[in-house]
């Protein structure tokens, strides 16, 4: 590199003249113009914006001139190599987005390949149900109880009002333990739960228990020894038939659609007085002809039995500990593999326990 | 409760324009459900005729048979013209013989359809053609007697007379579900009160008959067990003629109400039974010994029954006897001794009220559910025993020819009725109706109640009517005014509950453990919870394992399964081979449920009902039960991923048993460790037993070959089993997680030759306790065998990360920290560090 030197006459350095740095800046846009990819570009910018390139050698001679001189010469060379830089730049980013253009359309698959790799797993729908049904009466503030499946025959019959001689319990085909005087049972319903709840903790109680229950049914199409179910228990003040009525309007319609119509049918259940049987419209014909006497939802009954209820007899509150006097209460059953059939026209309850896993495939984690 | 609604027209003044499904919904909505309409010879059409025989000429036949070629004057619109100038009739072929000219027959022309969609047709048969056929009560559908034709009485009808409306052919019968309160309506009397309360009609009370001053007893009965047998009454009649038979209308509703015409006699103490509900039994007074006395059995005593089986009676068993000892089981069943024959000609008619309690349990002590223990046990009318006896000797005076004697032996009075006081606005308080003290006062006034008070102030003072041993309590009474009120005006009131606390933990972490079994593939079964030996010799379970020690049930559905299961495995293996041998390649289950374990055999108390048990009390019944802890099966068969473009197919390993559960635990926080384990039914080298905090809750792994084939699973199938309840409880609650470190990791990695026979997890652990609270983590990566390993070892190549909360490690703390991690697994493993 020069030092400065007063003496010199600008005019005489050659790389320093006006259409010399042209050129060079001329020659270098030319260059970045034609580089057609990321290499050739690179080499342009080594040879016109390098260490080496006239530009940066023509830049360097700019201290050697007179101070007069170095103003213009110092930007015309700024100008040209400000301009290659540009160049540089707007060519570097057409460039990339070509040669990444090129990359994205050499890895192109088919992706219409088949992508099943993972096995896929389900809930059983049972199962399902039963958790829809918790939350619908979670969501209203009710709790979920539970208690186990070999139930002692006292909770299961004589505390809801089934002595050992009460004709009801002949009706419930029981499982018994043996030996038989050993007074334990497969629990026939949840019930026992219920009378373990009130056992168990101080009115207001408002409890589901949903759960298995087993009668000696044998397996067939409509009938099958070990089925679940939803029992609901509401004890505080005040609570009568049409709070039931309420209640269950209001479960109806969350599991089965808005639309849904119940009625009260009366009934006997040794646990509750007065009681009542729950049906509903059929929600496919709604009851009416022609329709109905085709309709294979409610075989042409119009109305669909949904489960039994009534409101809790007054000598289960006794049995419970809970005062009759300042207290009353509901309570309900439906059975859920028939409300599961209901709901999805499964019309064999076989389907729901021979453990075909193509069965709960179609009903998804949630119901 | 069949019930022809013929028979129930005559109690009950129903409009004639009402029709049998309008009956039967309003007889619903009063608590007789309508199991189903049979509408009994809905399916006979044609000309089914009254003929009378006009001649009838018995041909013999080449077959040896004797056939009757039969004139039948079958009355002017059915009779054909004879070319011979013959009175106008039609011609027949009948193989029976037990009828001759004169006689009156049922005649199915040809295009008749008879019961069961037989129809009939004009056919040669024996040289003529038989325009249609003489009828059988078998192939009217009224009886089983095929042994002749049915002759009708003489002067019974005419020639041509429509015969299903002469012999009731056509009947609508209500089958109604009567439920164990409405005791009443088993009997065409109580079915008849209800209707006629559904339809405002007027009712006409069978029981309602004149019962003639007695001039003295009728037979000597003495009862020793007066609260078993609060009223027995005994008439006599004699002179019964054995061969009347019982005329067409009884037998036909006997039939229809579904019980089988036996012979007159008995056929009369049936009807009555069903008429009025008050169950009867007739001794034939030749065969009885001396007055009869009503007590308890001796332990140990015998008794042939009707049936003809020797019964041991208990104590408990209440009994008719006479001098030669029992001769009946009291409101069950009679004793063969003393039973109405065909030759019977007087008998001594019971008409008695046994207690419910008694009887139910001698009925199920004995196995013996009868039509009258059926009542009995559900509550008959006191009041009816005399009007029940009175209407069975009018009845076999009439149709039998008998005379009554005069005497009535009455023992017991009617018991009275006990009152229940209700607060007239106690139905509105339960009903949620807002019915009126008075309105209530009506409702019960009409279902039979006599009721004292008006219903605006005061208590209601009411008497149930005998019929009614039902009702006993005020809620009771609240029913029947719902009753009559209607079920369909209870209103729809959504009641507020207290703000609740949601699902507990263990409800929500048993969710999230279903979904993370789902998420991984995996479907979810529902087996039946029975178990045999069969399928536990299957598992190849030892002789002592505990798991062959079921809960056994008393009544099994199947002898071959007695137990409760105590593994959730031989289901889920069933299951699955199902799945394979219906072509699924892929098959990954799993079931979360109960298992039973044996060896609790305690007995669960009974306690009574007037009162809270107390808390000691309660867990005295907890403690009869059997432990019932909730299992998470799983087994997985065939591939665990398919063979795709990605690759080949991955079969099951021993090691996505493992995982699944690991995997559970996973999510709810709890870590699942595996150790080297040995059970079965799993293979002896494959099968890891798997513990939370130090205890064992299941095992997993691959399947023991034998008990792949004996459940017809694919080789190299794996299964799982383990105590979710244990799992789920270890899970931590409201966890407080340490700062962790923002510093940079170091990562080294160390090979370690070990013995076959270690495990890794122990070198694992070994690492980790040396390498002291730099160590962040250590993971193993690689297992090789082969050379240069030796025989007999392997190299087992972990990968470890340290990391310190606070700076960045120096290259000599990170050295150090191997090197102690190292040195640690040598001590504890004997390993030697591959270099
Ligand atoms: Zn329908």
């Amino acid at each position: 590199m020069s030092g400065p030197n007063t003496e010199y006459d600008p005019v005489e350095v050659t790389p320093l003249k006006a259409d010399e740095v042209e050129s060079m800046r001329d020659d270098a846009l030319a260059a970045v113009a034609a580089a057609s990819d990321l290499e050739e570009l690179k080499a342009a910018r080594t040879a016109h914006a390098g260490d080496r390139s006239p530009l940066a050698l023509a830049n360097r001679e700019i201290g050697a001139l007179p101070p007069q001189a170095r103003k213009d010469a110092g930007k015309r060379v700024g100008q040209a190599r400000g301009a290659v830089s540009k160049a540089l730049a707007e060519r570097t980013l057409v460039l990339e987005a070509e040669h990444e253009q090129r990359i994205l359309v050499d890895e192109a698959v088919d992706v219409t390949l088949t992508l099943d790799r993972r096995p896929r797993g389900a809930r059983h729908p049972l199962r399902t149900v039963e958790e829809r049904v918790a939350d619908i009466f979670v969501a209203m503030g009710w709790e979920v109880a539970e208690g186990p499946e070999v139930e002692a025959e006292w909770l299961n019959f004589d505390a809801l009002n089934l002595g050992p001689d009460h004709p009801a319990r002949t009706m419930l085909d029981t499982f018994w333990l043996s030996p038989a005087s050993a007074a334990r049972v497969l629990r026939t319903h949840t019930s026992p739960v219920q009378a373990r709840t009130l056992l168990d903790r101080e009115p207001p109680v408002f409890v589901v228990c949903p759960g298995r229950v087993f009668r000696t049914d044998e397996l067939d199409a409509t009938h099958t020894p070990v089925f679940r179910q939803v029992e609901g228990l509401a004890v505080g003040p005040g609570l009568s038939m049409a709070h039931l009525k309420g209640t269950l309007d209001h479960f109806a319609r969350e599991l089965f659609g808005p639309g849904v119509v119940t009625r009260f049918r009366p009934s006997y259940f040794p646990f509750t007085e007065p009681s009542a049987e729950v049906d509903f419209l059929c929600p496919v014909c709604g009851g009416d002809e022609p329709a109905l006497s085709t309709c294979r939802t409610c075989r042409g009954e119009a109305w669909i039995e949904w489960g039994g209820c009534g409101v809790v007899n007054p000598r289960v509150l006794v049995a419970c500990g809970v005062d009759p006097e300042r207290n009353s209460g509901f309570a309900f059953g439906m059975g859920l593999d028939r409300s599961l059939m209901l709901m999805s026209g499964v019309a064999d309850i076989r389907t729901m326990v021979d453990g075909d896993a193509r069965f709960p495939m179609p009903f998804g984690w949630e119901i | 409760m069949r019930v022809p609604v013929s028979w129930l027209r005559e109690h009950v003044a129903l409009p004639d324009s009402l029709g049998v499904d309008e009956l039967a919904d309003r007889l619903t909505m009063l608590d007789l459900k309508l199991e189903e309409v049979d509408r009994v010879g809905g399916d006979v059409t044609g000309p089914l005729v009254v003929g009378r025989v006009l001649s009838a000429e018995p041909e013999e036949h080449s077959n040896g048979k004797t056939v009757n070629w039969c004139r039948v004057d079958v009355g002017p619109e059915h009779n054909e013209d004879q070319p011979d100038g013959g009175e106008p009739s039609r011609g027949i072929v009948c193989g029976a013989h037990n009828f001759g000219p004169g006689d009156l027959v049922v005649v199915s022309l040809p295009g008749t359809v008879l019961p069961g969609g037989f129809a009939i047709a004009a056919r040669k048969t024996y040289g003529h053609v038989s325009d249609g056929m003489i009828c059988s009560t078998r192939e009217l559908d009224l009886g089983d007697d095929h042994d002749g034709i049915l002759v009708l009485a003489p002067g019974s009808a005419e020639p041509g007379d429509d015969v299903p409306t002469l012999l009731g052919l056509r009947e609508d019968v209500l089958d109604l579900e009567v439920n164990p309160d409405r005791a009443y309506a088993l009997s065409i009397r109580g079915v008849a009160r209800d209707a006629a309360l559904g339809f405002d009609a007027a009712f006409t009370d069978p029981a309602d008959l004149p019962v003639p001053d007695a001039a003295g007893p009728s037979w000597g009965v003495t009862v020793e067990a007066p609260e078993a047998c609060p009223v027995f009454v005994a008439r006599t009649v004699t002179g019964l003629d054995p061969s009347r038979a019982t005329p067409s209308w009884m037998s036909r509703r006997l039939q229809l109400a579904g019980m089988r015409p036996i012979s007159l006699a008995v056929d009369v103490t049936n009807y009555v039974m069903l008429e009025l509900g008050q169950p009867i039994h007739g001794y034939d007074r030749d065969h009885l010994q001396g007055g009869i006395v009503v007590r308890h059995a001796a332990e140990g005593e015998k008794l042939t029954t009707l049936d003809g089986q020797v019964r041991t009676l208990s104590a408990g068993d209440l009994l008719i006897c006479d001098d030669s000892g029992p001769i009946g089981l009291a409101g069950v069943m009679g004793g063969e001794h003393t039973e109405l024959g065909t030759s019977t000609t007087s008998v001594v008619v019971e008409a008695a009220h046994f207690a419910p309690a008694g009887i139910a349990r001698t009925a199920r002590r004995h196995r013996l559910p009868s039509e009258a223990s059926k009542r009995f046990e559900r509550g008959v009318d006191p009041a009816l025993p005399r009007y029940a006896a009175q209407r069975v000797v009018d009845l076999l005076v009439e149709l039998g020819g008998a005379t009554a004697e005069p005497g009535e032996t009455v023992v017991g009075t009617v018991p009275a009725m006990p009152g229940i006081e209700l607060d007239p606005v106690l139905p509105a308080a339960v009903t949620g109706i807002a019915v009126k003290g008075e309105d209530a006062a009506d409702a019960l006034r009409a279902v039979g109640c006599q009721v004292e008070g008006s219903g605006t102030d005061g208590l209601l003072g009411v008497v149930p009517p005998t019929w009614r041993p039902d009702l006993t309590d005020p809620y009771d009474l609240v029913e029947e005014v719902l009753r009559v009120v209607g079920y369909d005006r209870v209103p729809s009131v959504l009641p507020t509950a207290p703000s609740g606390r949601g699902l507990t933990r263990t409800q929500r972490l048993r969710r999230l453990a279903g979904k993370a079994l789902a998420g991984d593939g995996l479907v979810e079964t529902m087996s039946f919870p029975f178990l045999g030996p069969a399928d536990l010799d299957l598992l190849g379970l030892p002789a002592d394992d505990e798991r062959r020690r079921l809960v056994l049930l008393e009544n099994p559905l199947s002898a071959q399964e007695p137990g409760l299961v105590s593994t959730l495995l031989p289901g889920l293996l069933h299951a699955a081979a199902r799945n394979v041998s219906r072509g699924l390649e892929q098959v990954a289950l799993y079931e979360t449920s109960p298992v039973f374990l044996g060896g609790q055999d305690a007995v669960a108390p009974v306690y009574g009902v007037d009162r809270r048990p107390t808390p000691e009390e309660v867990a005295a019944l907890d403690a009869a039960l059997p432990a019932q802890p909730l299992h998470l099966g799983v087994v997985l068969a065939g591939e665990r991923e398919p063979a795709g473009w990605w690759g080949p197919a991955r079969p099951v390993s021993w090691a996505d048993a493992v995982e699944t559960v690991r995997e559970v635990g996973r999510l709810v926080g709890v870590d699942v460790v595996a150790r080297t384990g040995a059970l079965a039914p799993w293979h002896p080298g494959r099968c890891a037993e798997l513990l939370v905090d130090g205890v064992v809750v299941g095992h997993a792994g691959e399947l023991h070959p034998r008990v792949c084939r004996a459940f017809d699973l694919p080789a190299r199938s794996a299964a799982a089993e383990v105590d979710l309840d244990a799992i789920l409880a270890a899970a931590p609650a409201g966890a407080r997680p340490d700062p962790y470190s923002v510093f940079p990791v170091a990562k080294e990695d160390v090979a370690l030759v070990v013995d076959a026979s270690v495990a890794a997890v122990d070198v694992a652990a070994a690492l980790q306790a040396g390498g002291g609270e730099l160590l962040e983590s250590v993971r193993l990566f690689d297992v090789y065998t082969g050379a240069p390993v030796p025989e007999g070892q392997k190299s087992l190549a972990f990968a470890l990360r340290l990391r310190a909360p606070d700076r960045t490690l120096s290259d000599d703390e990170i050295t150090a920290s191997r090197e102690a991690a190292v040195a640690e697994a040598v001590r504890v493993t004997g390993a030697v560090q591959r270099t």
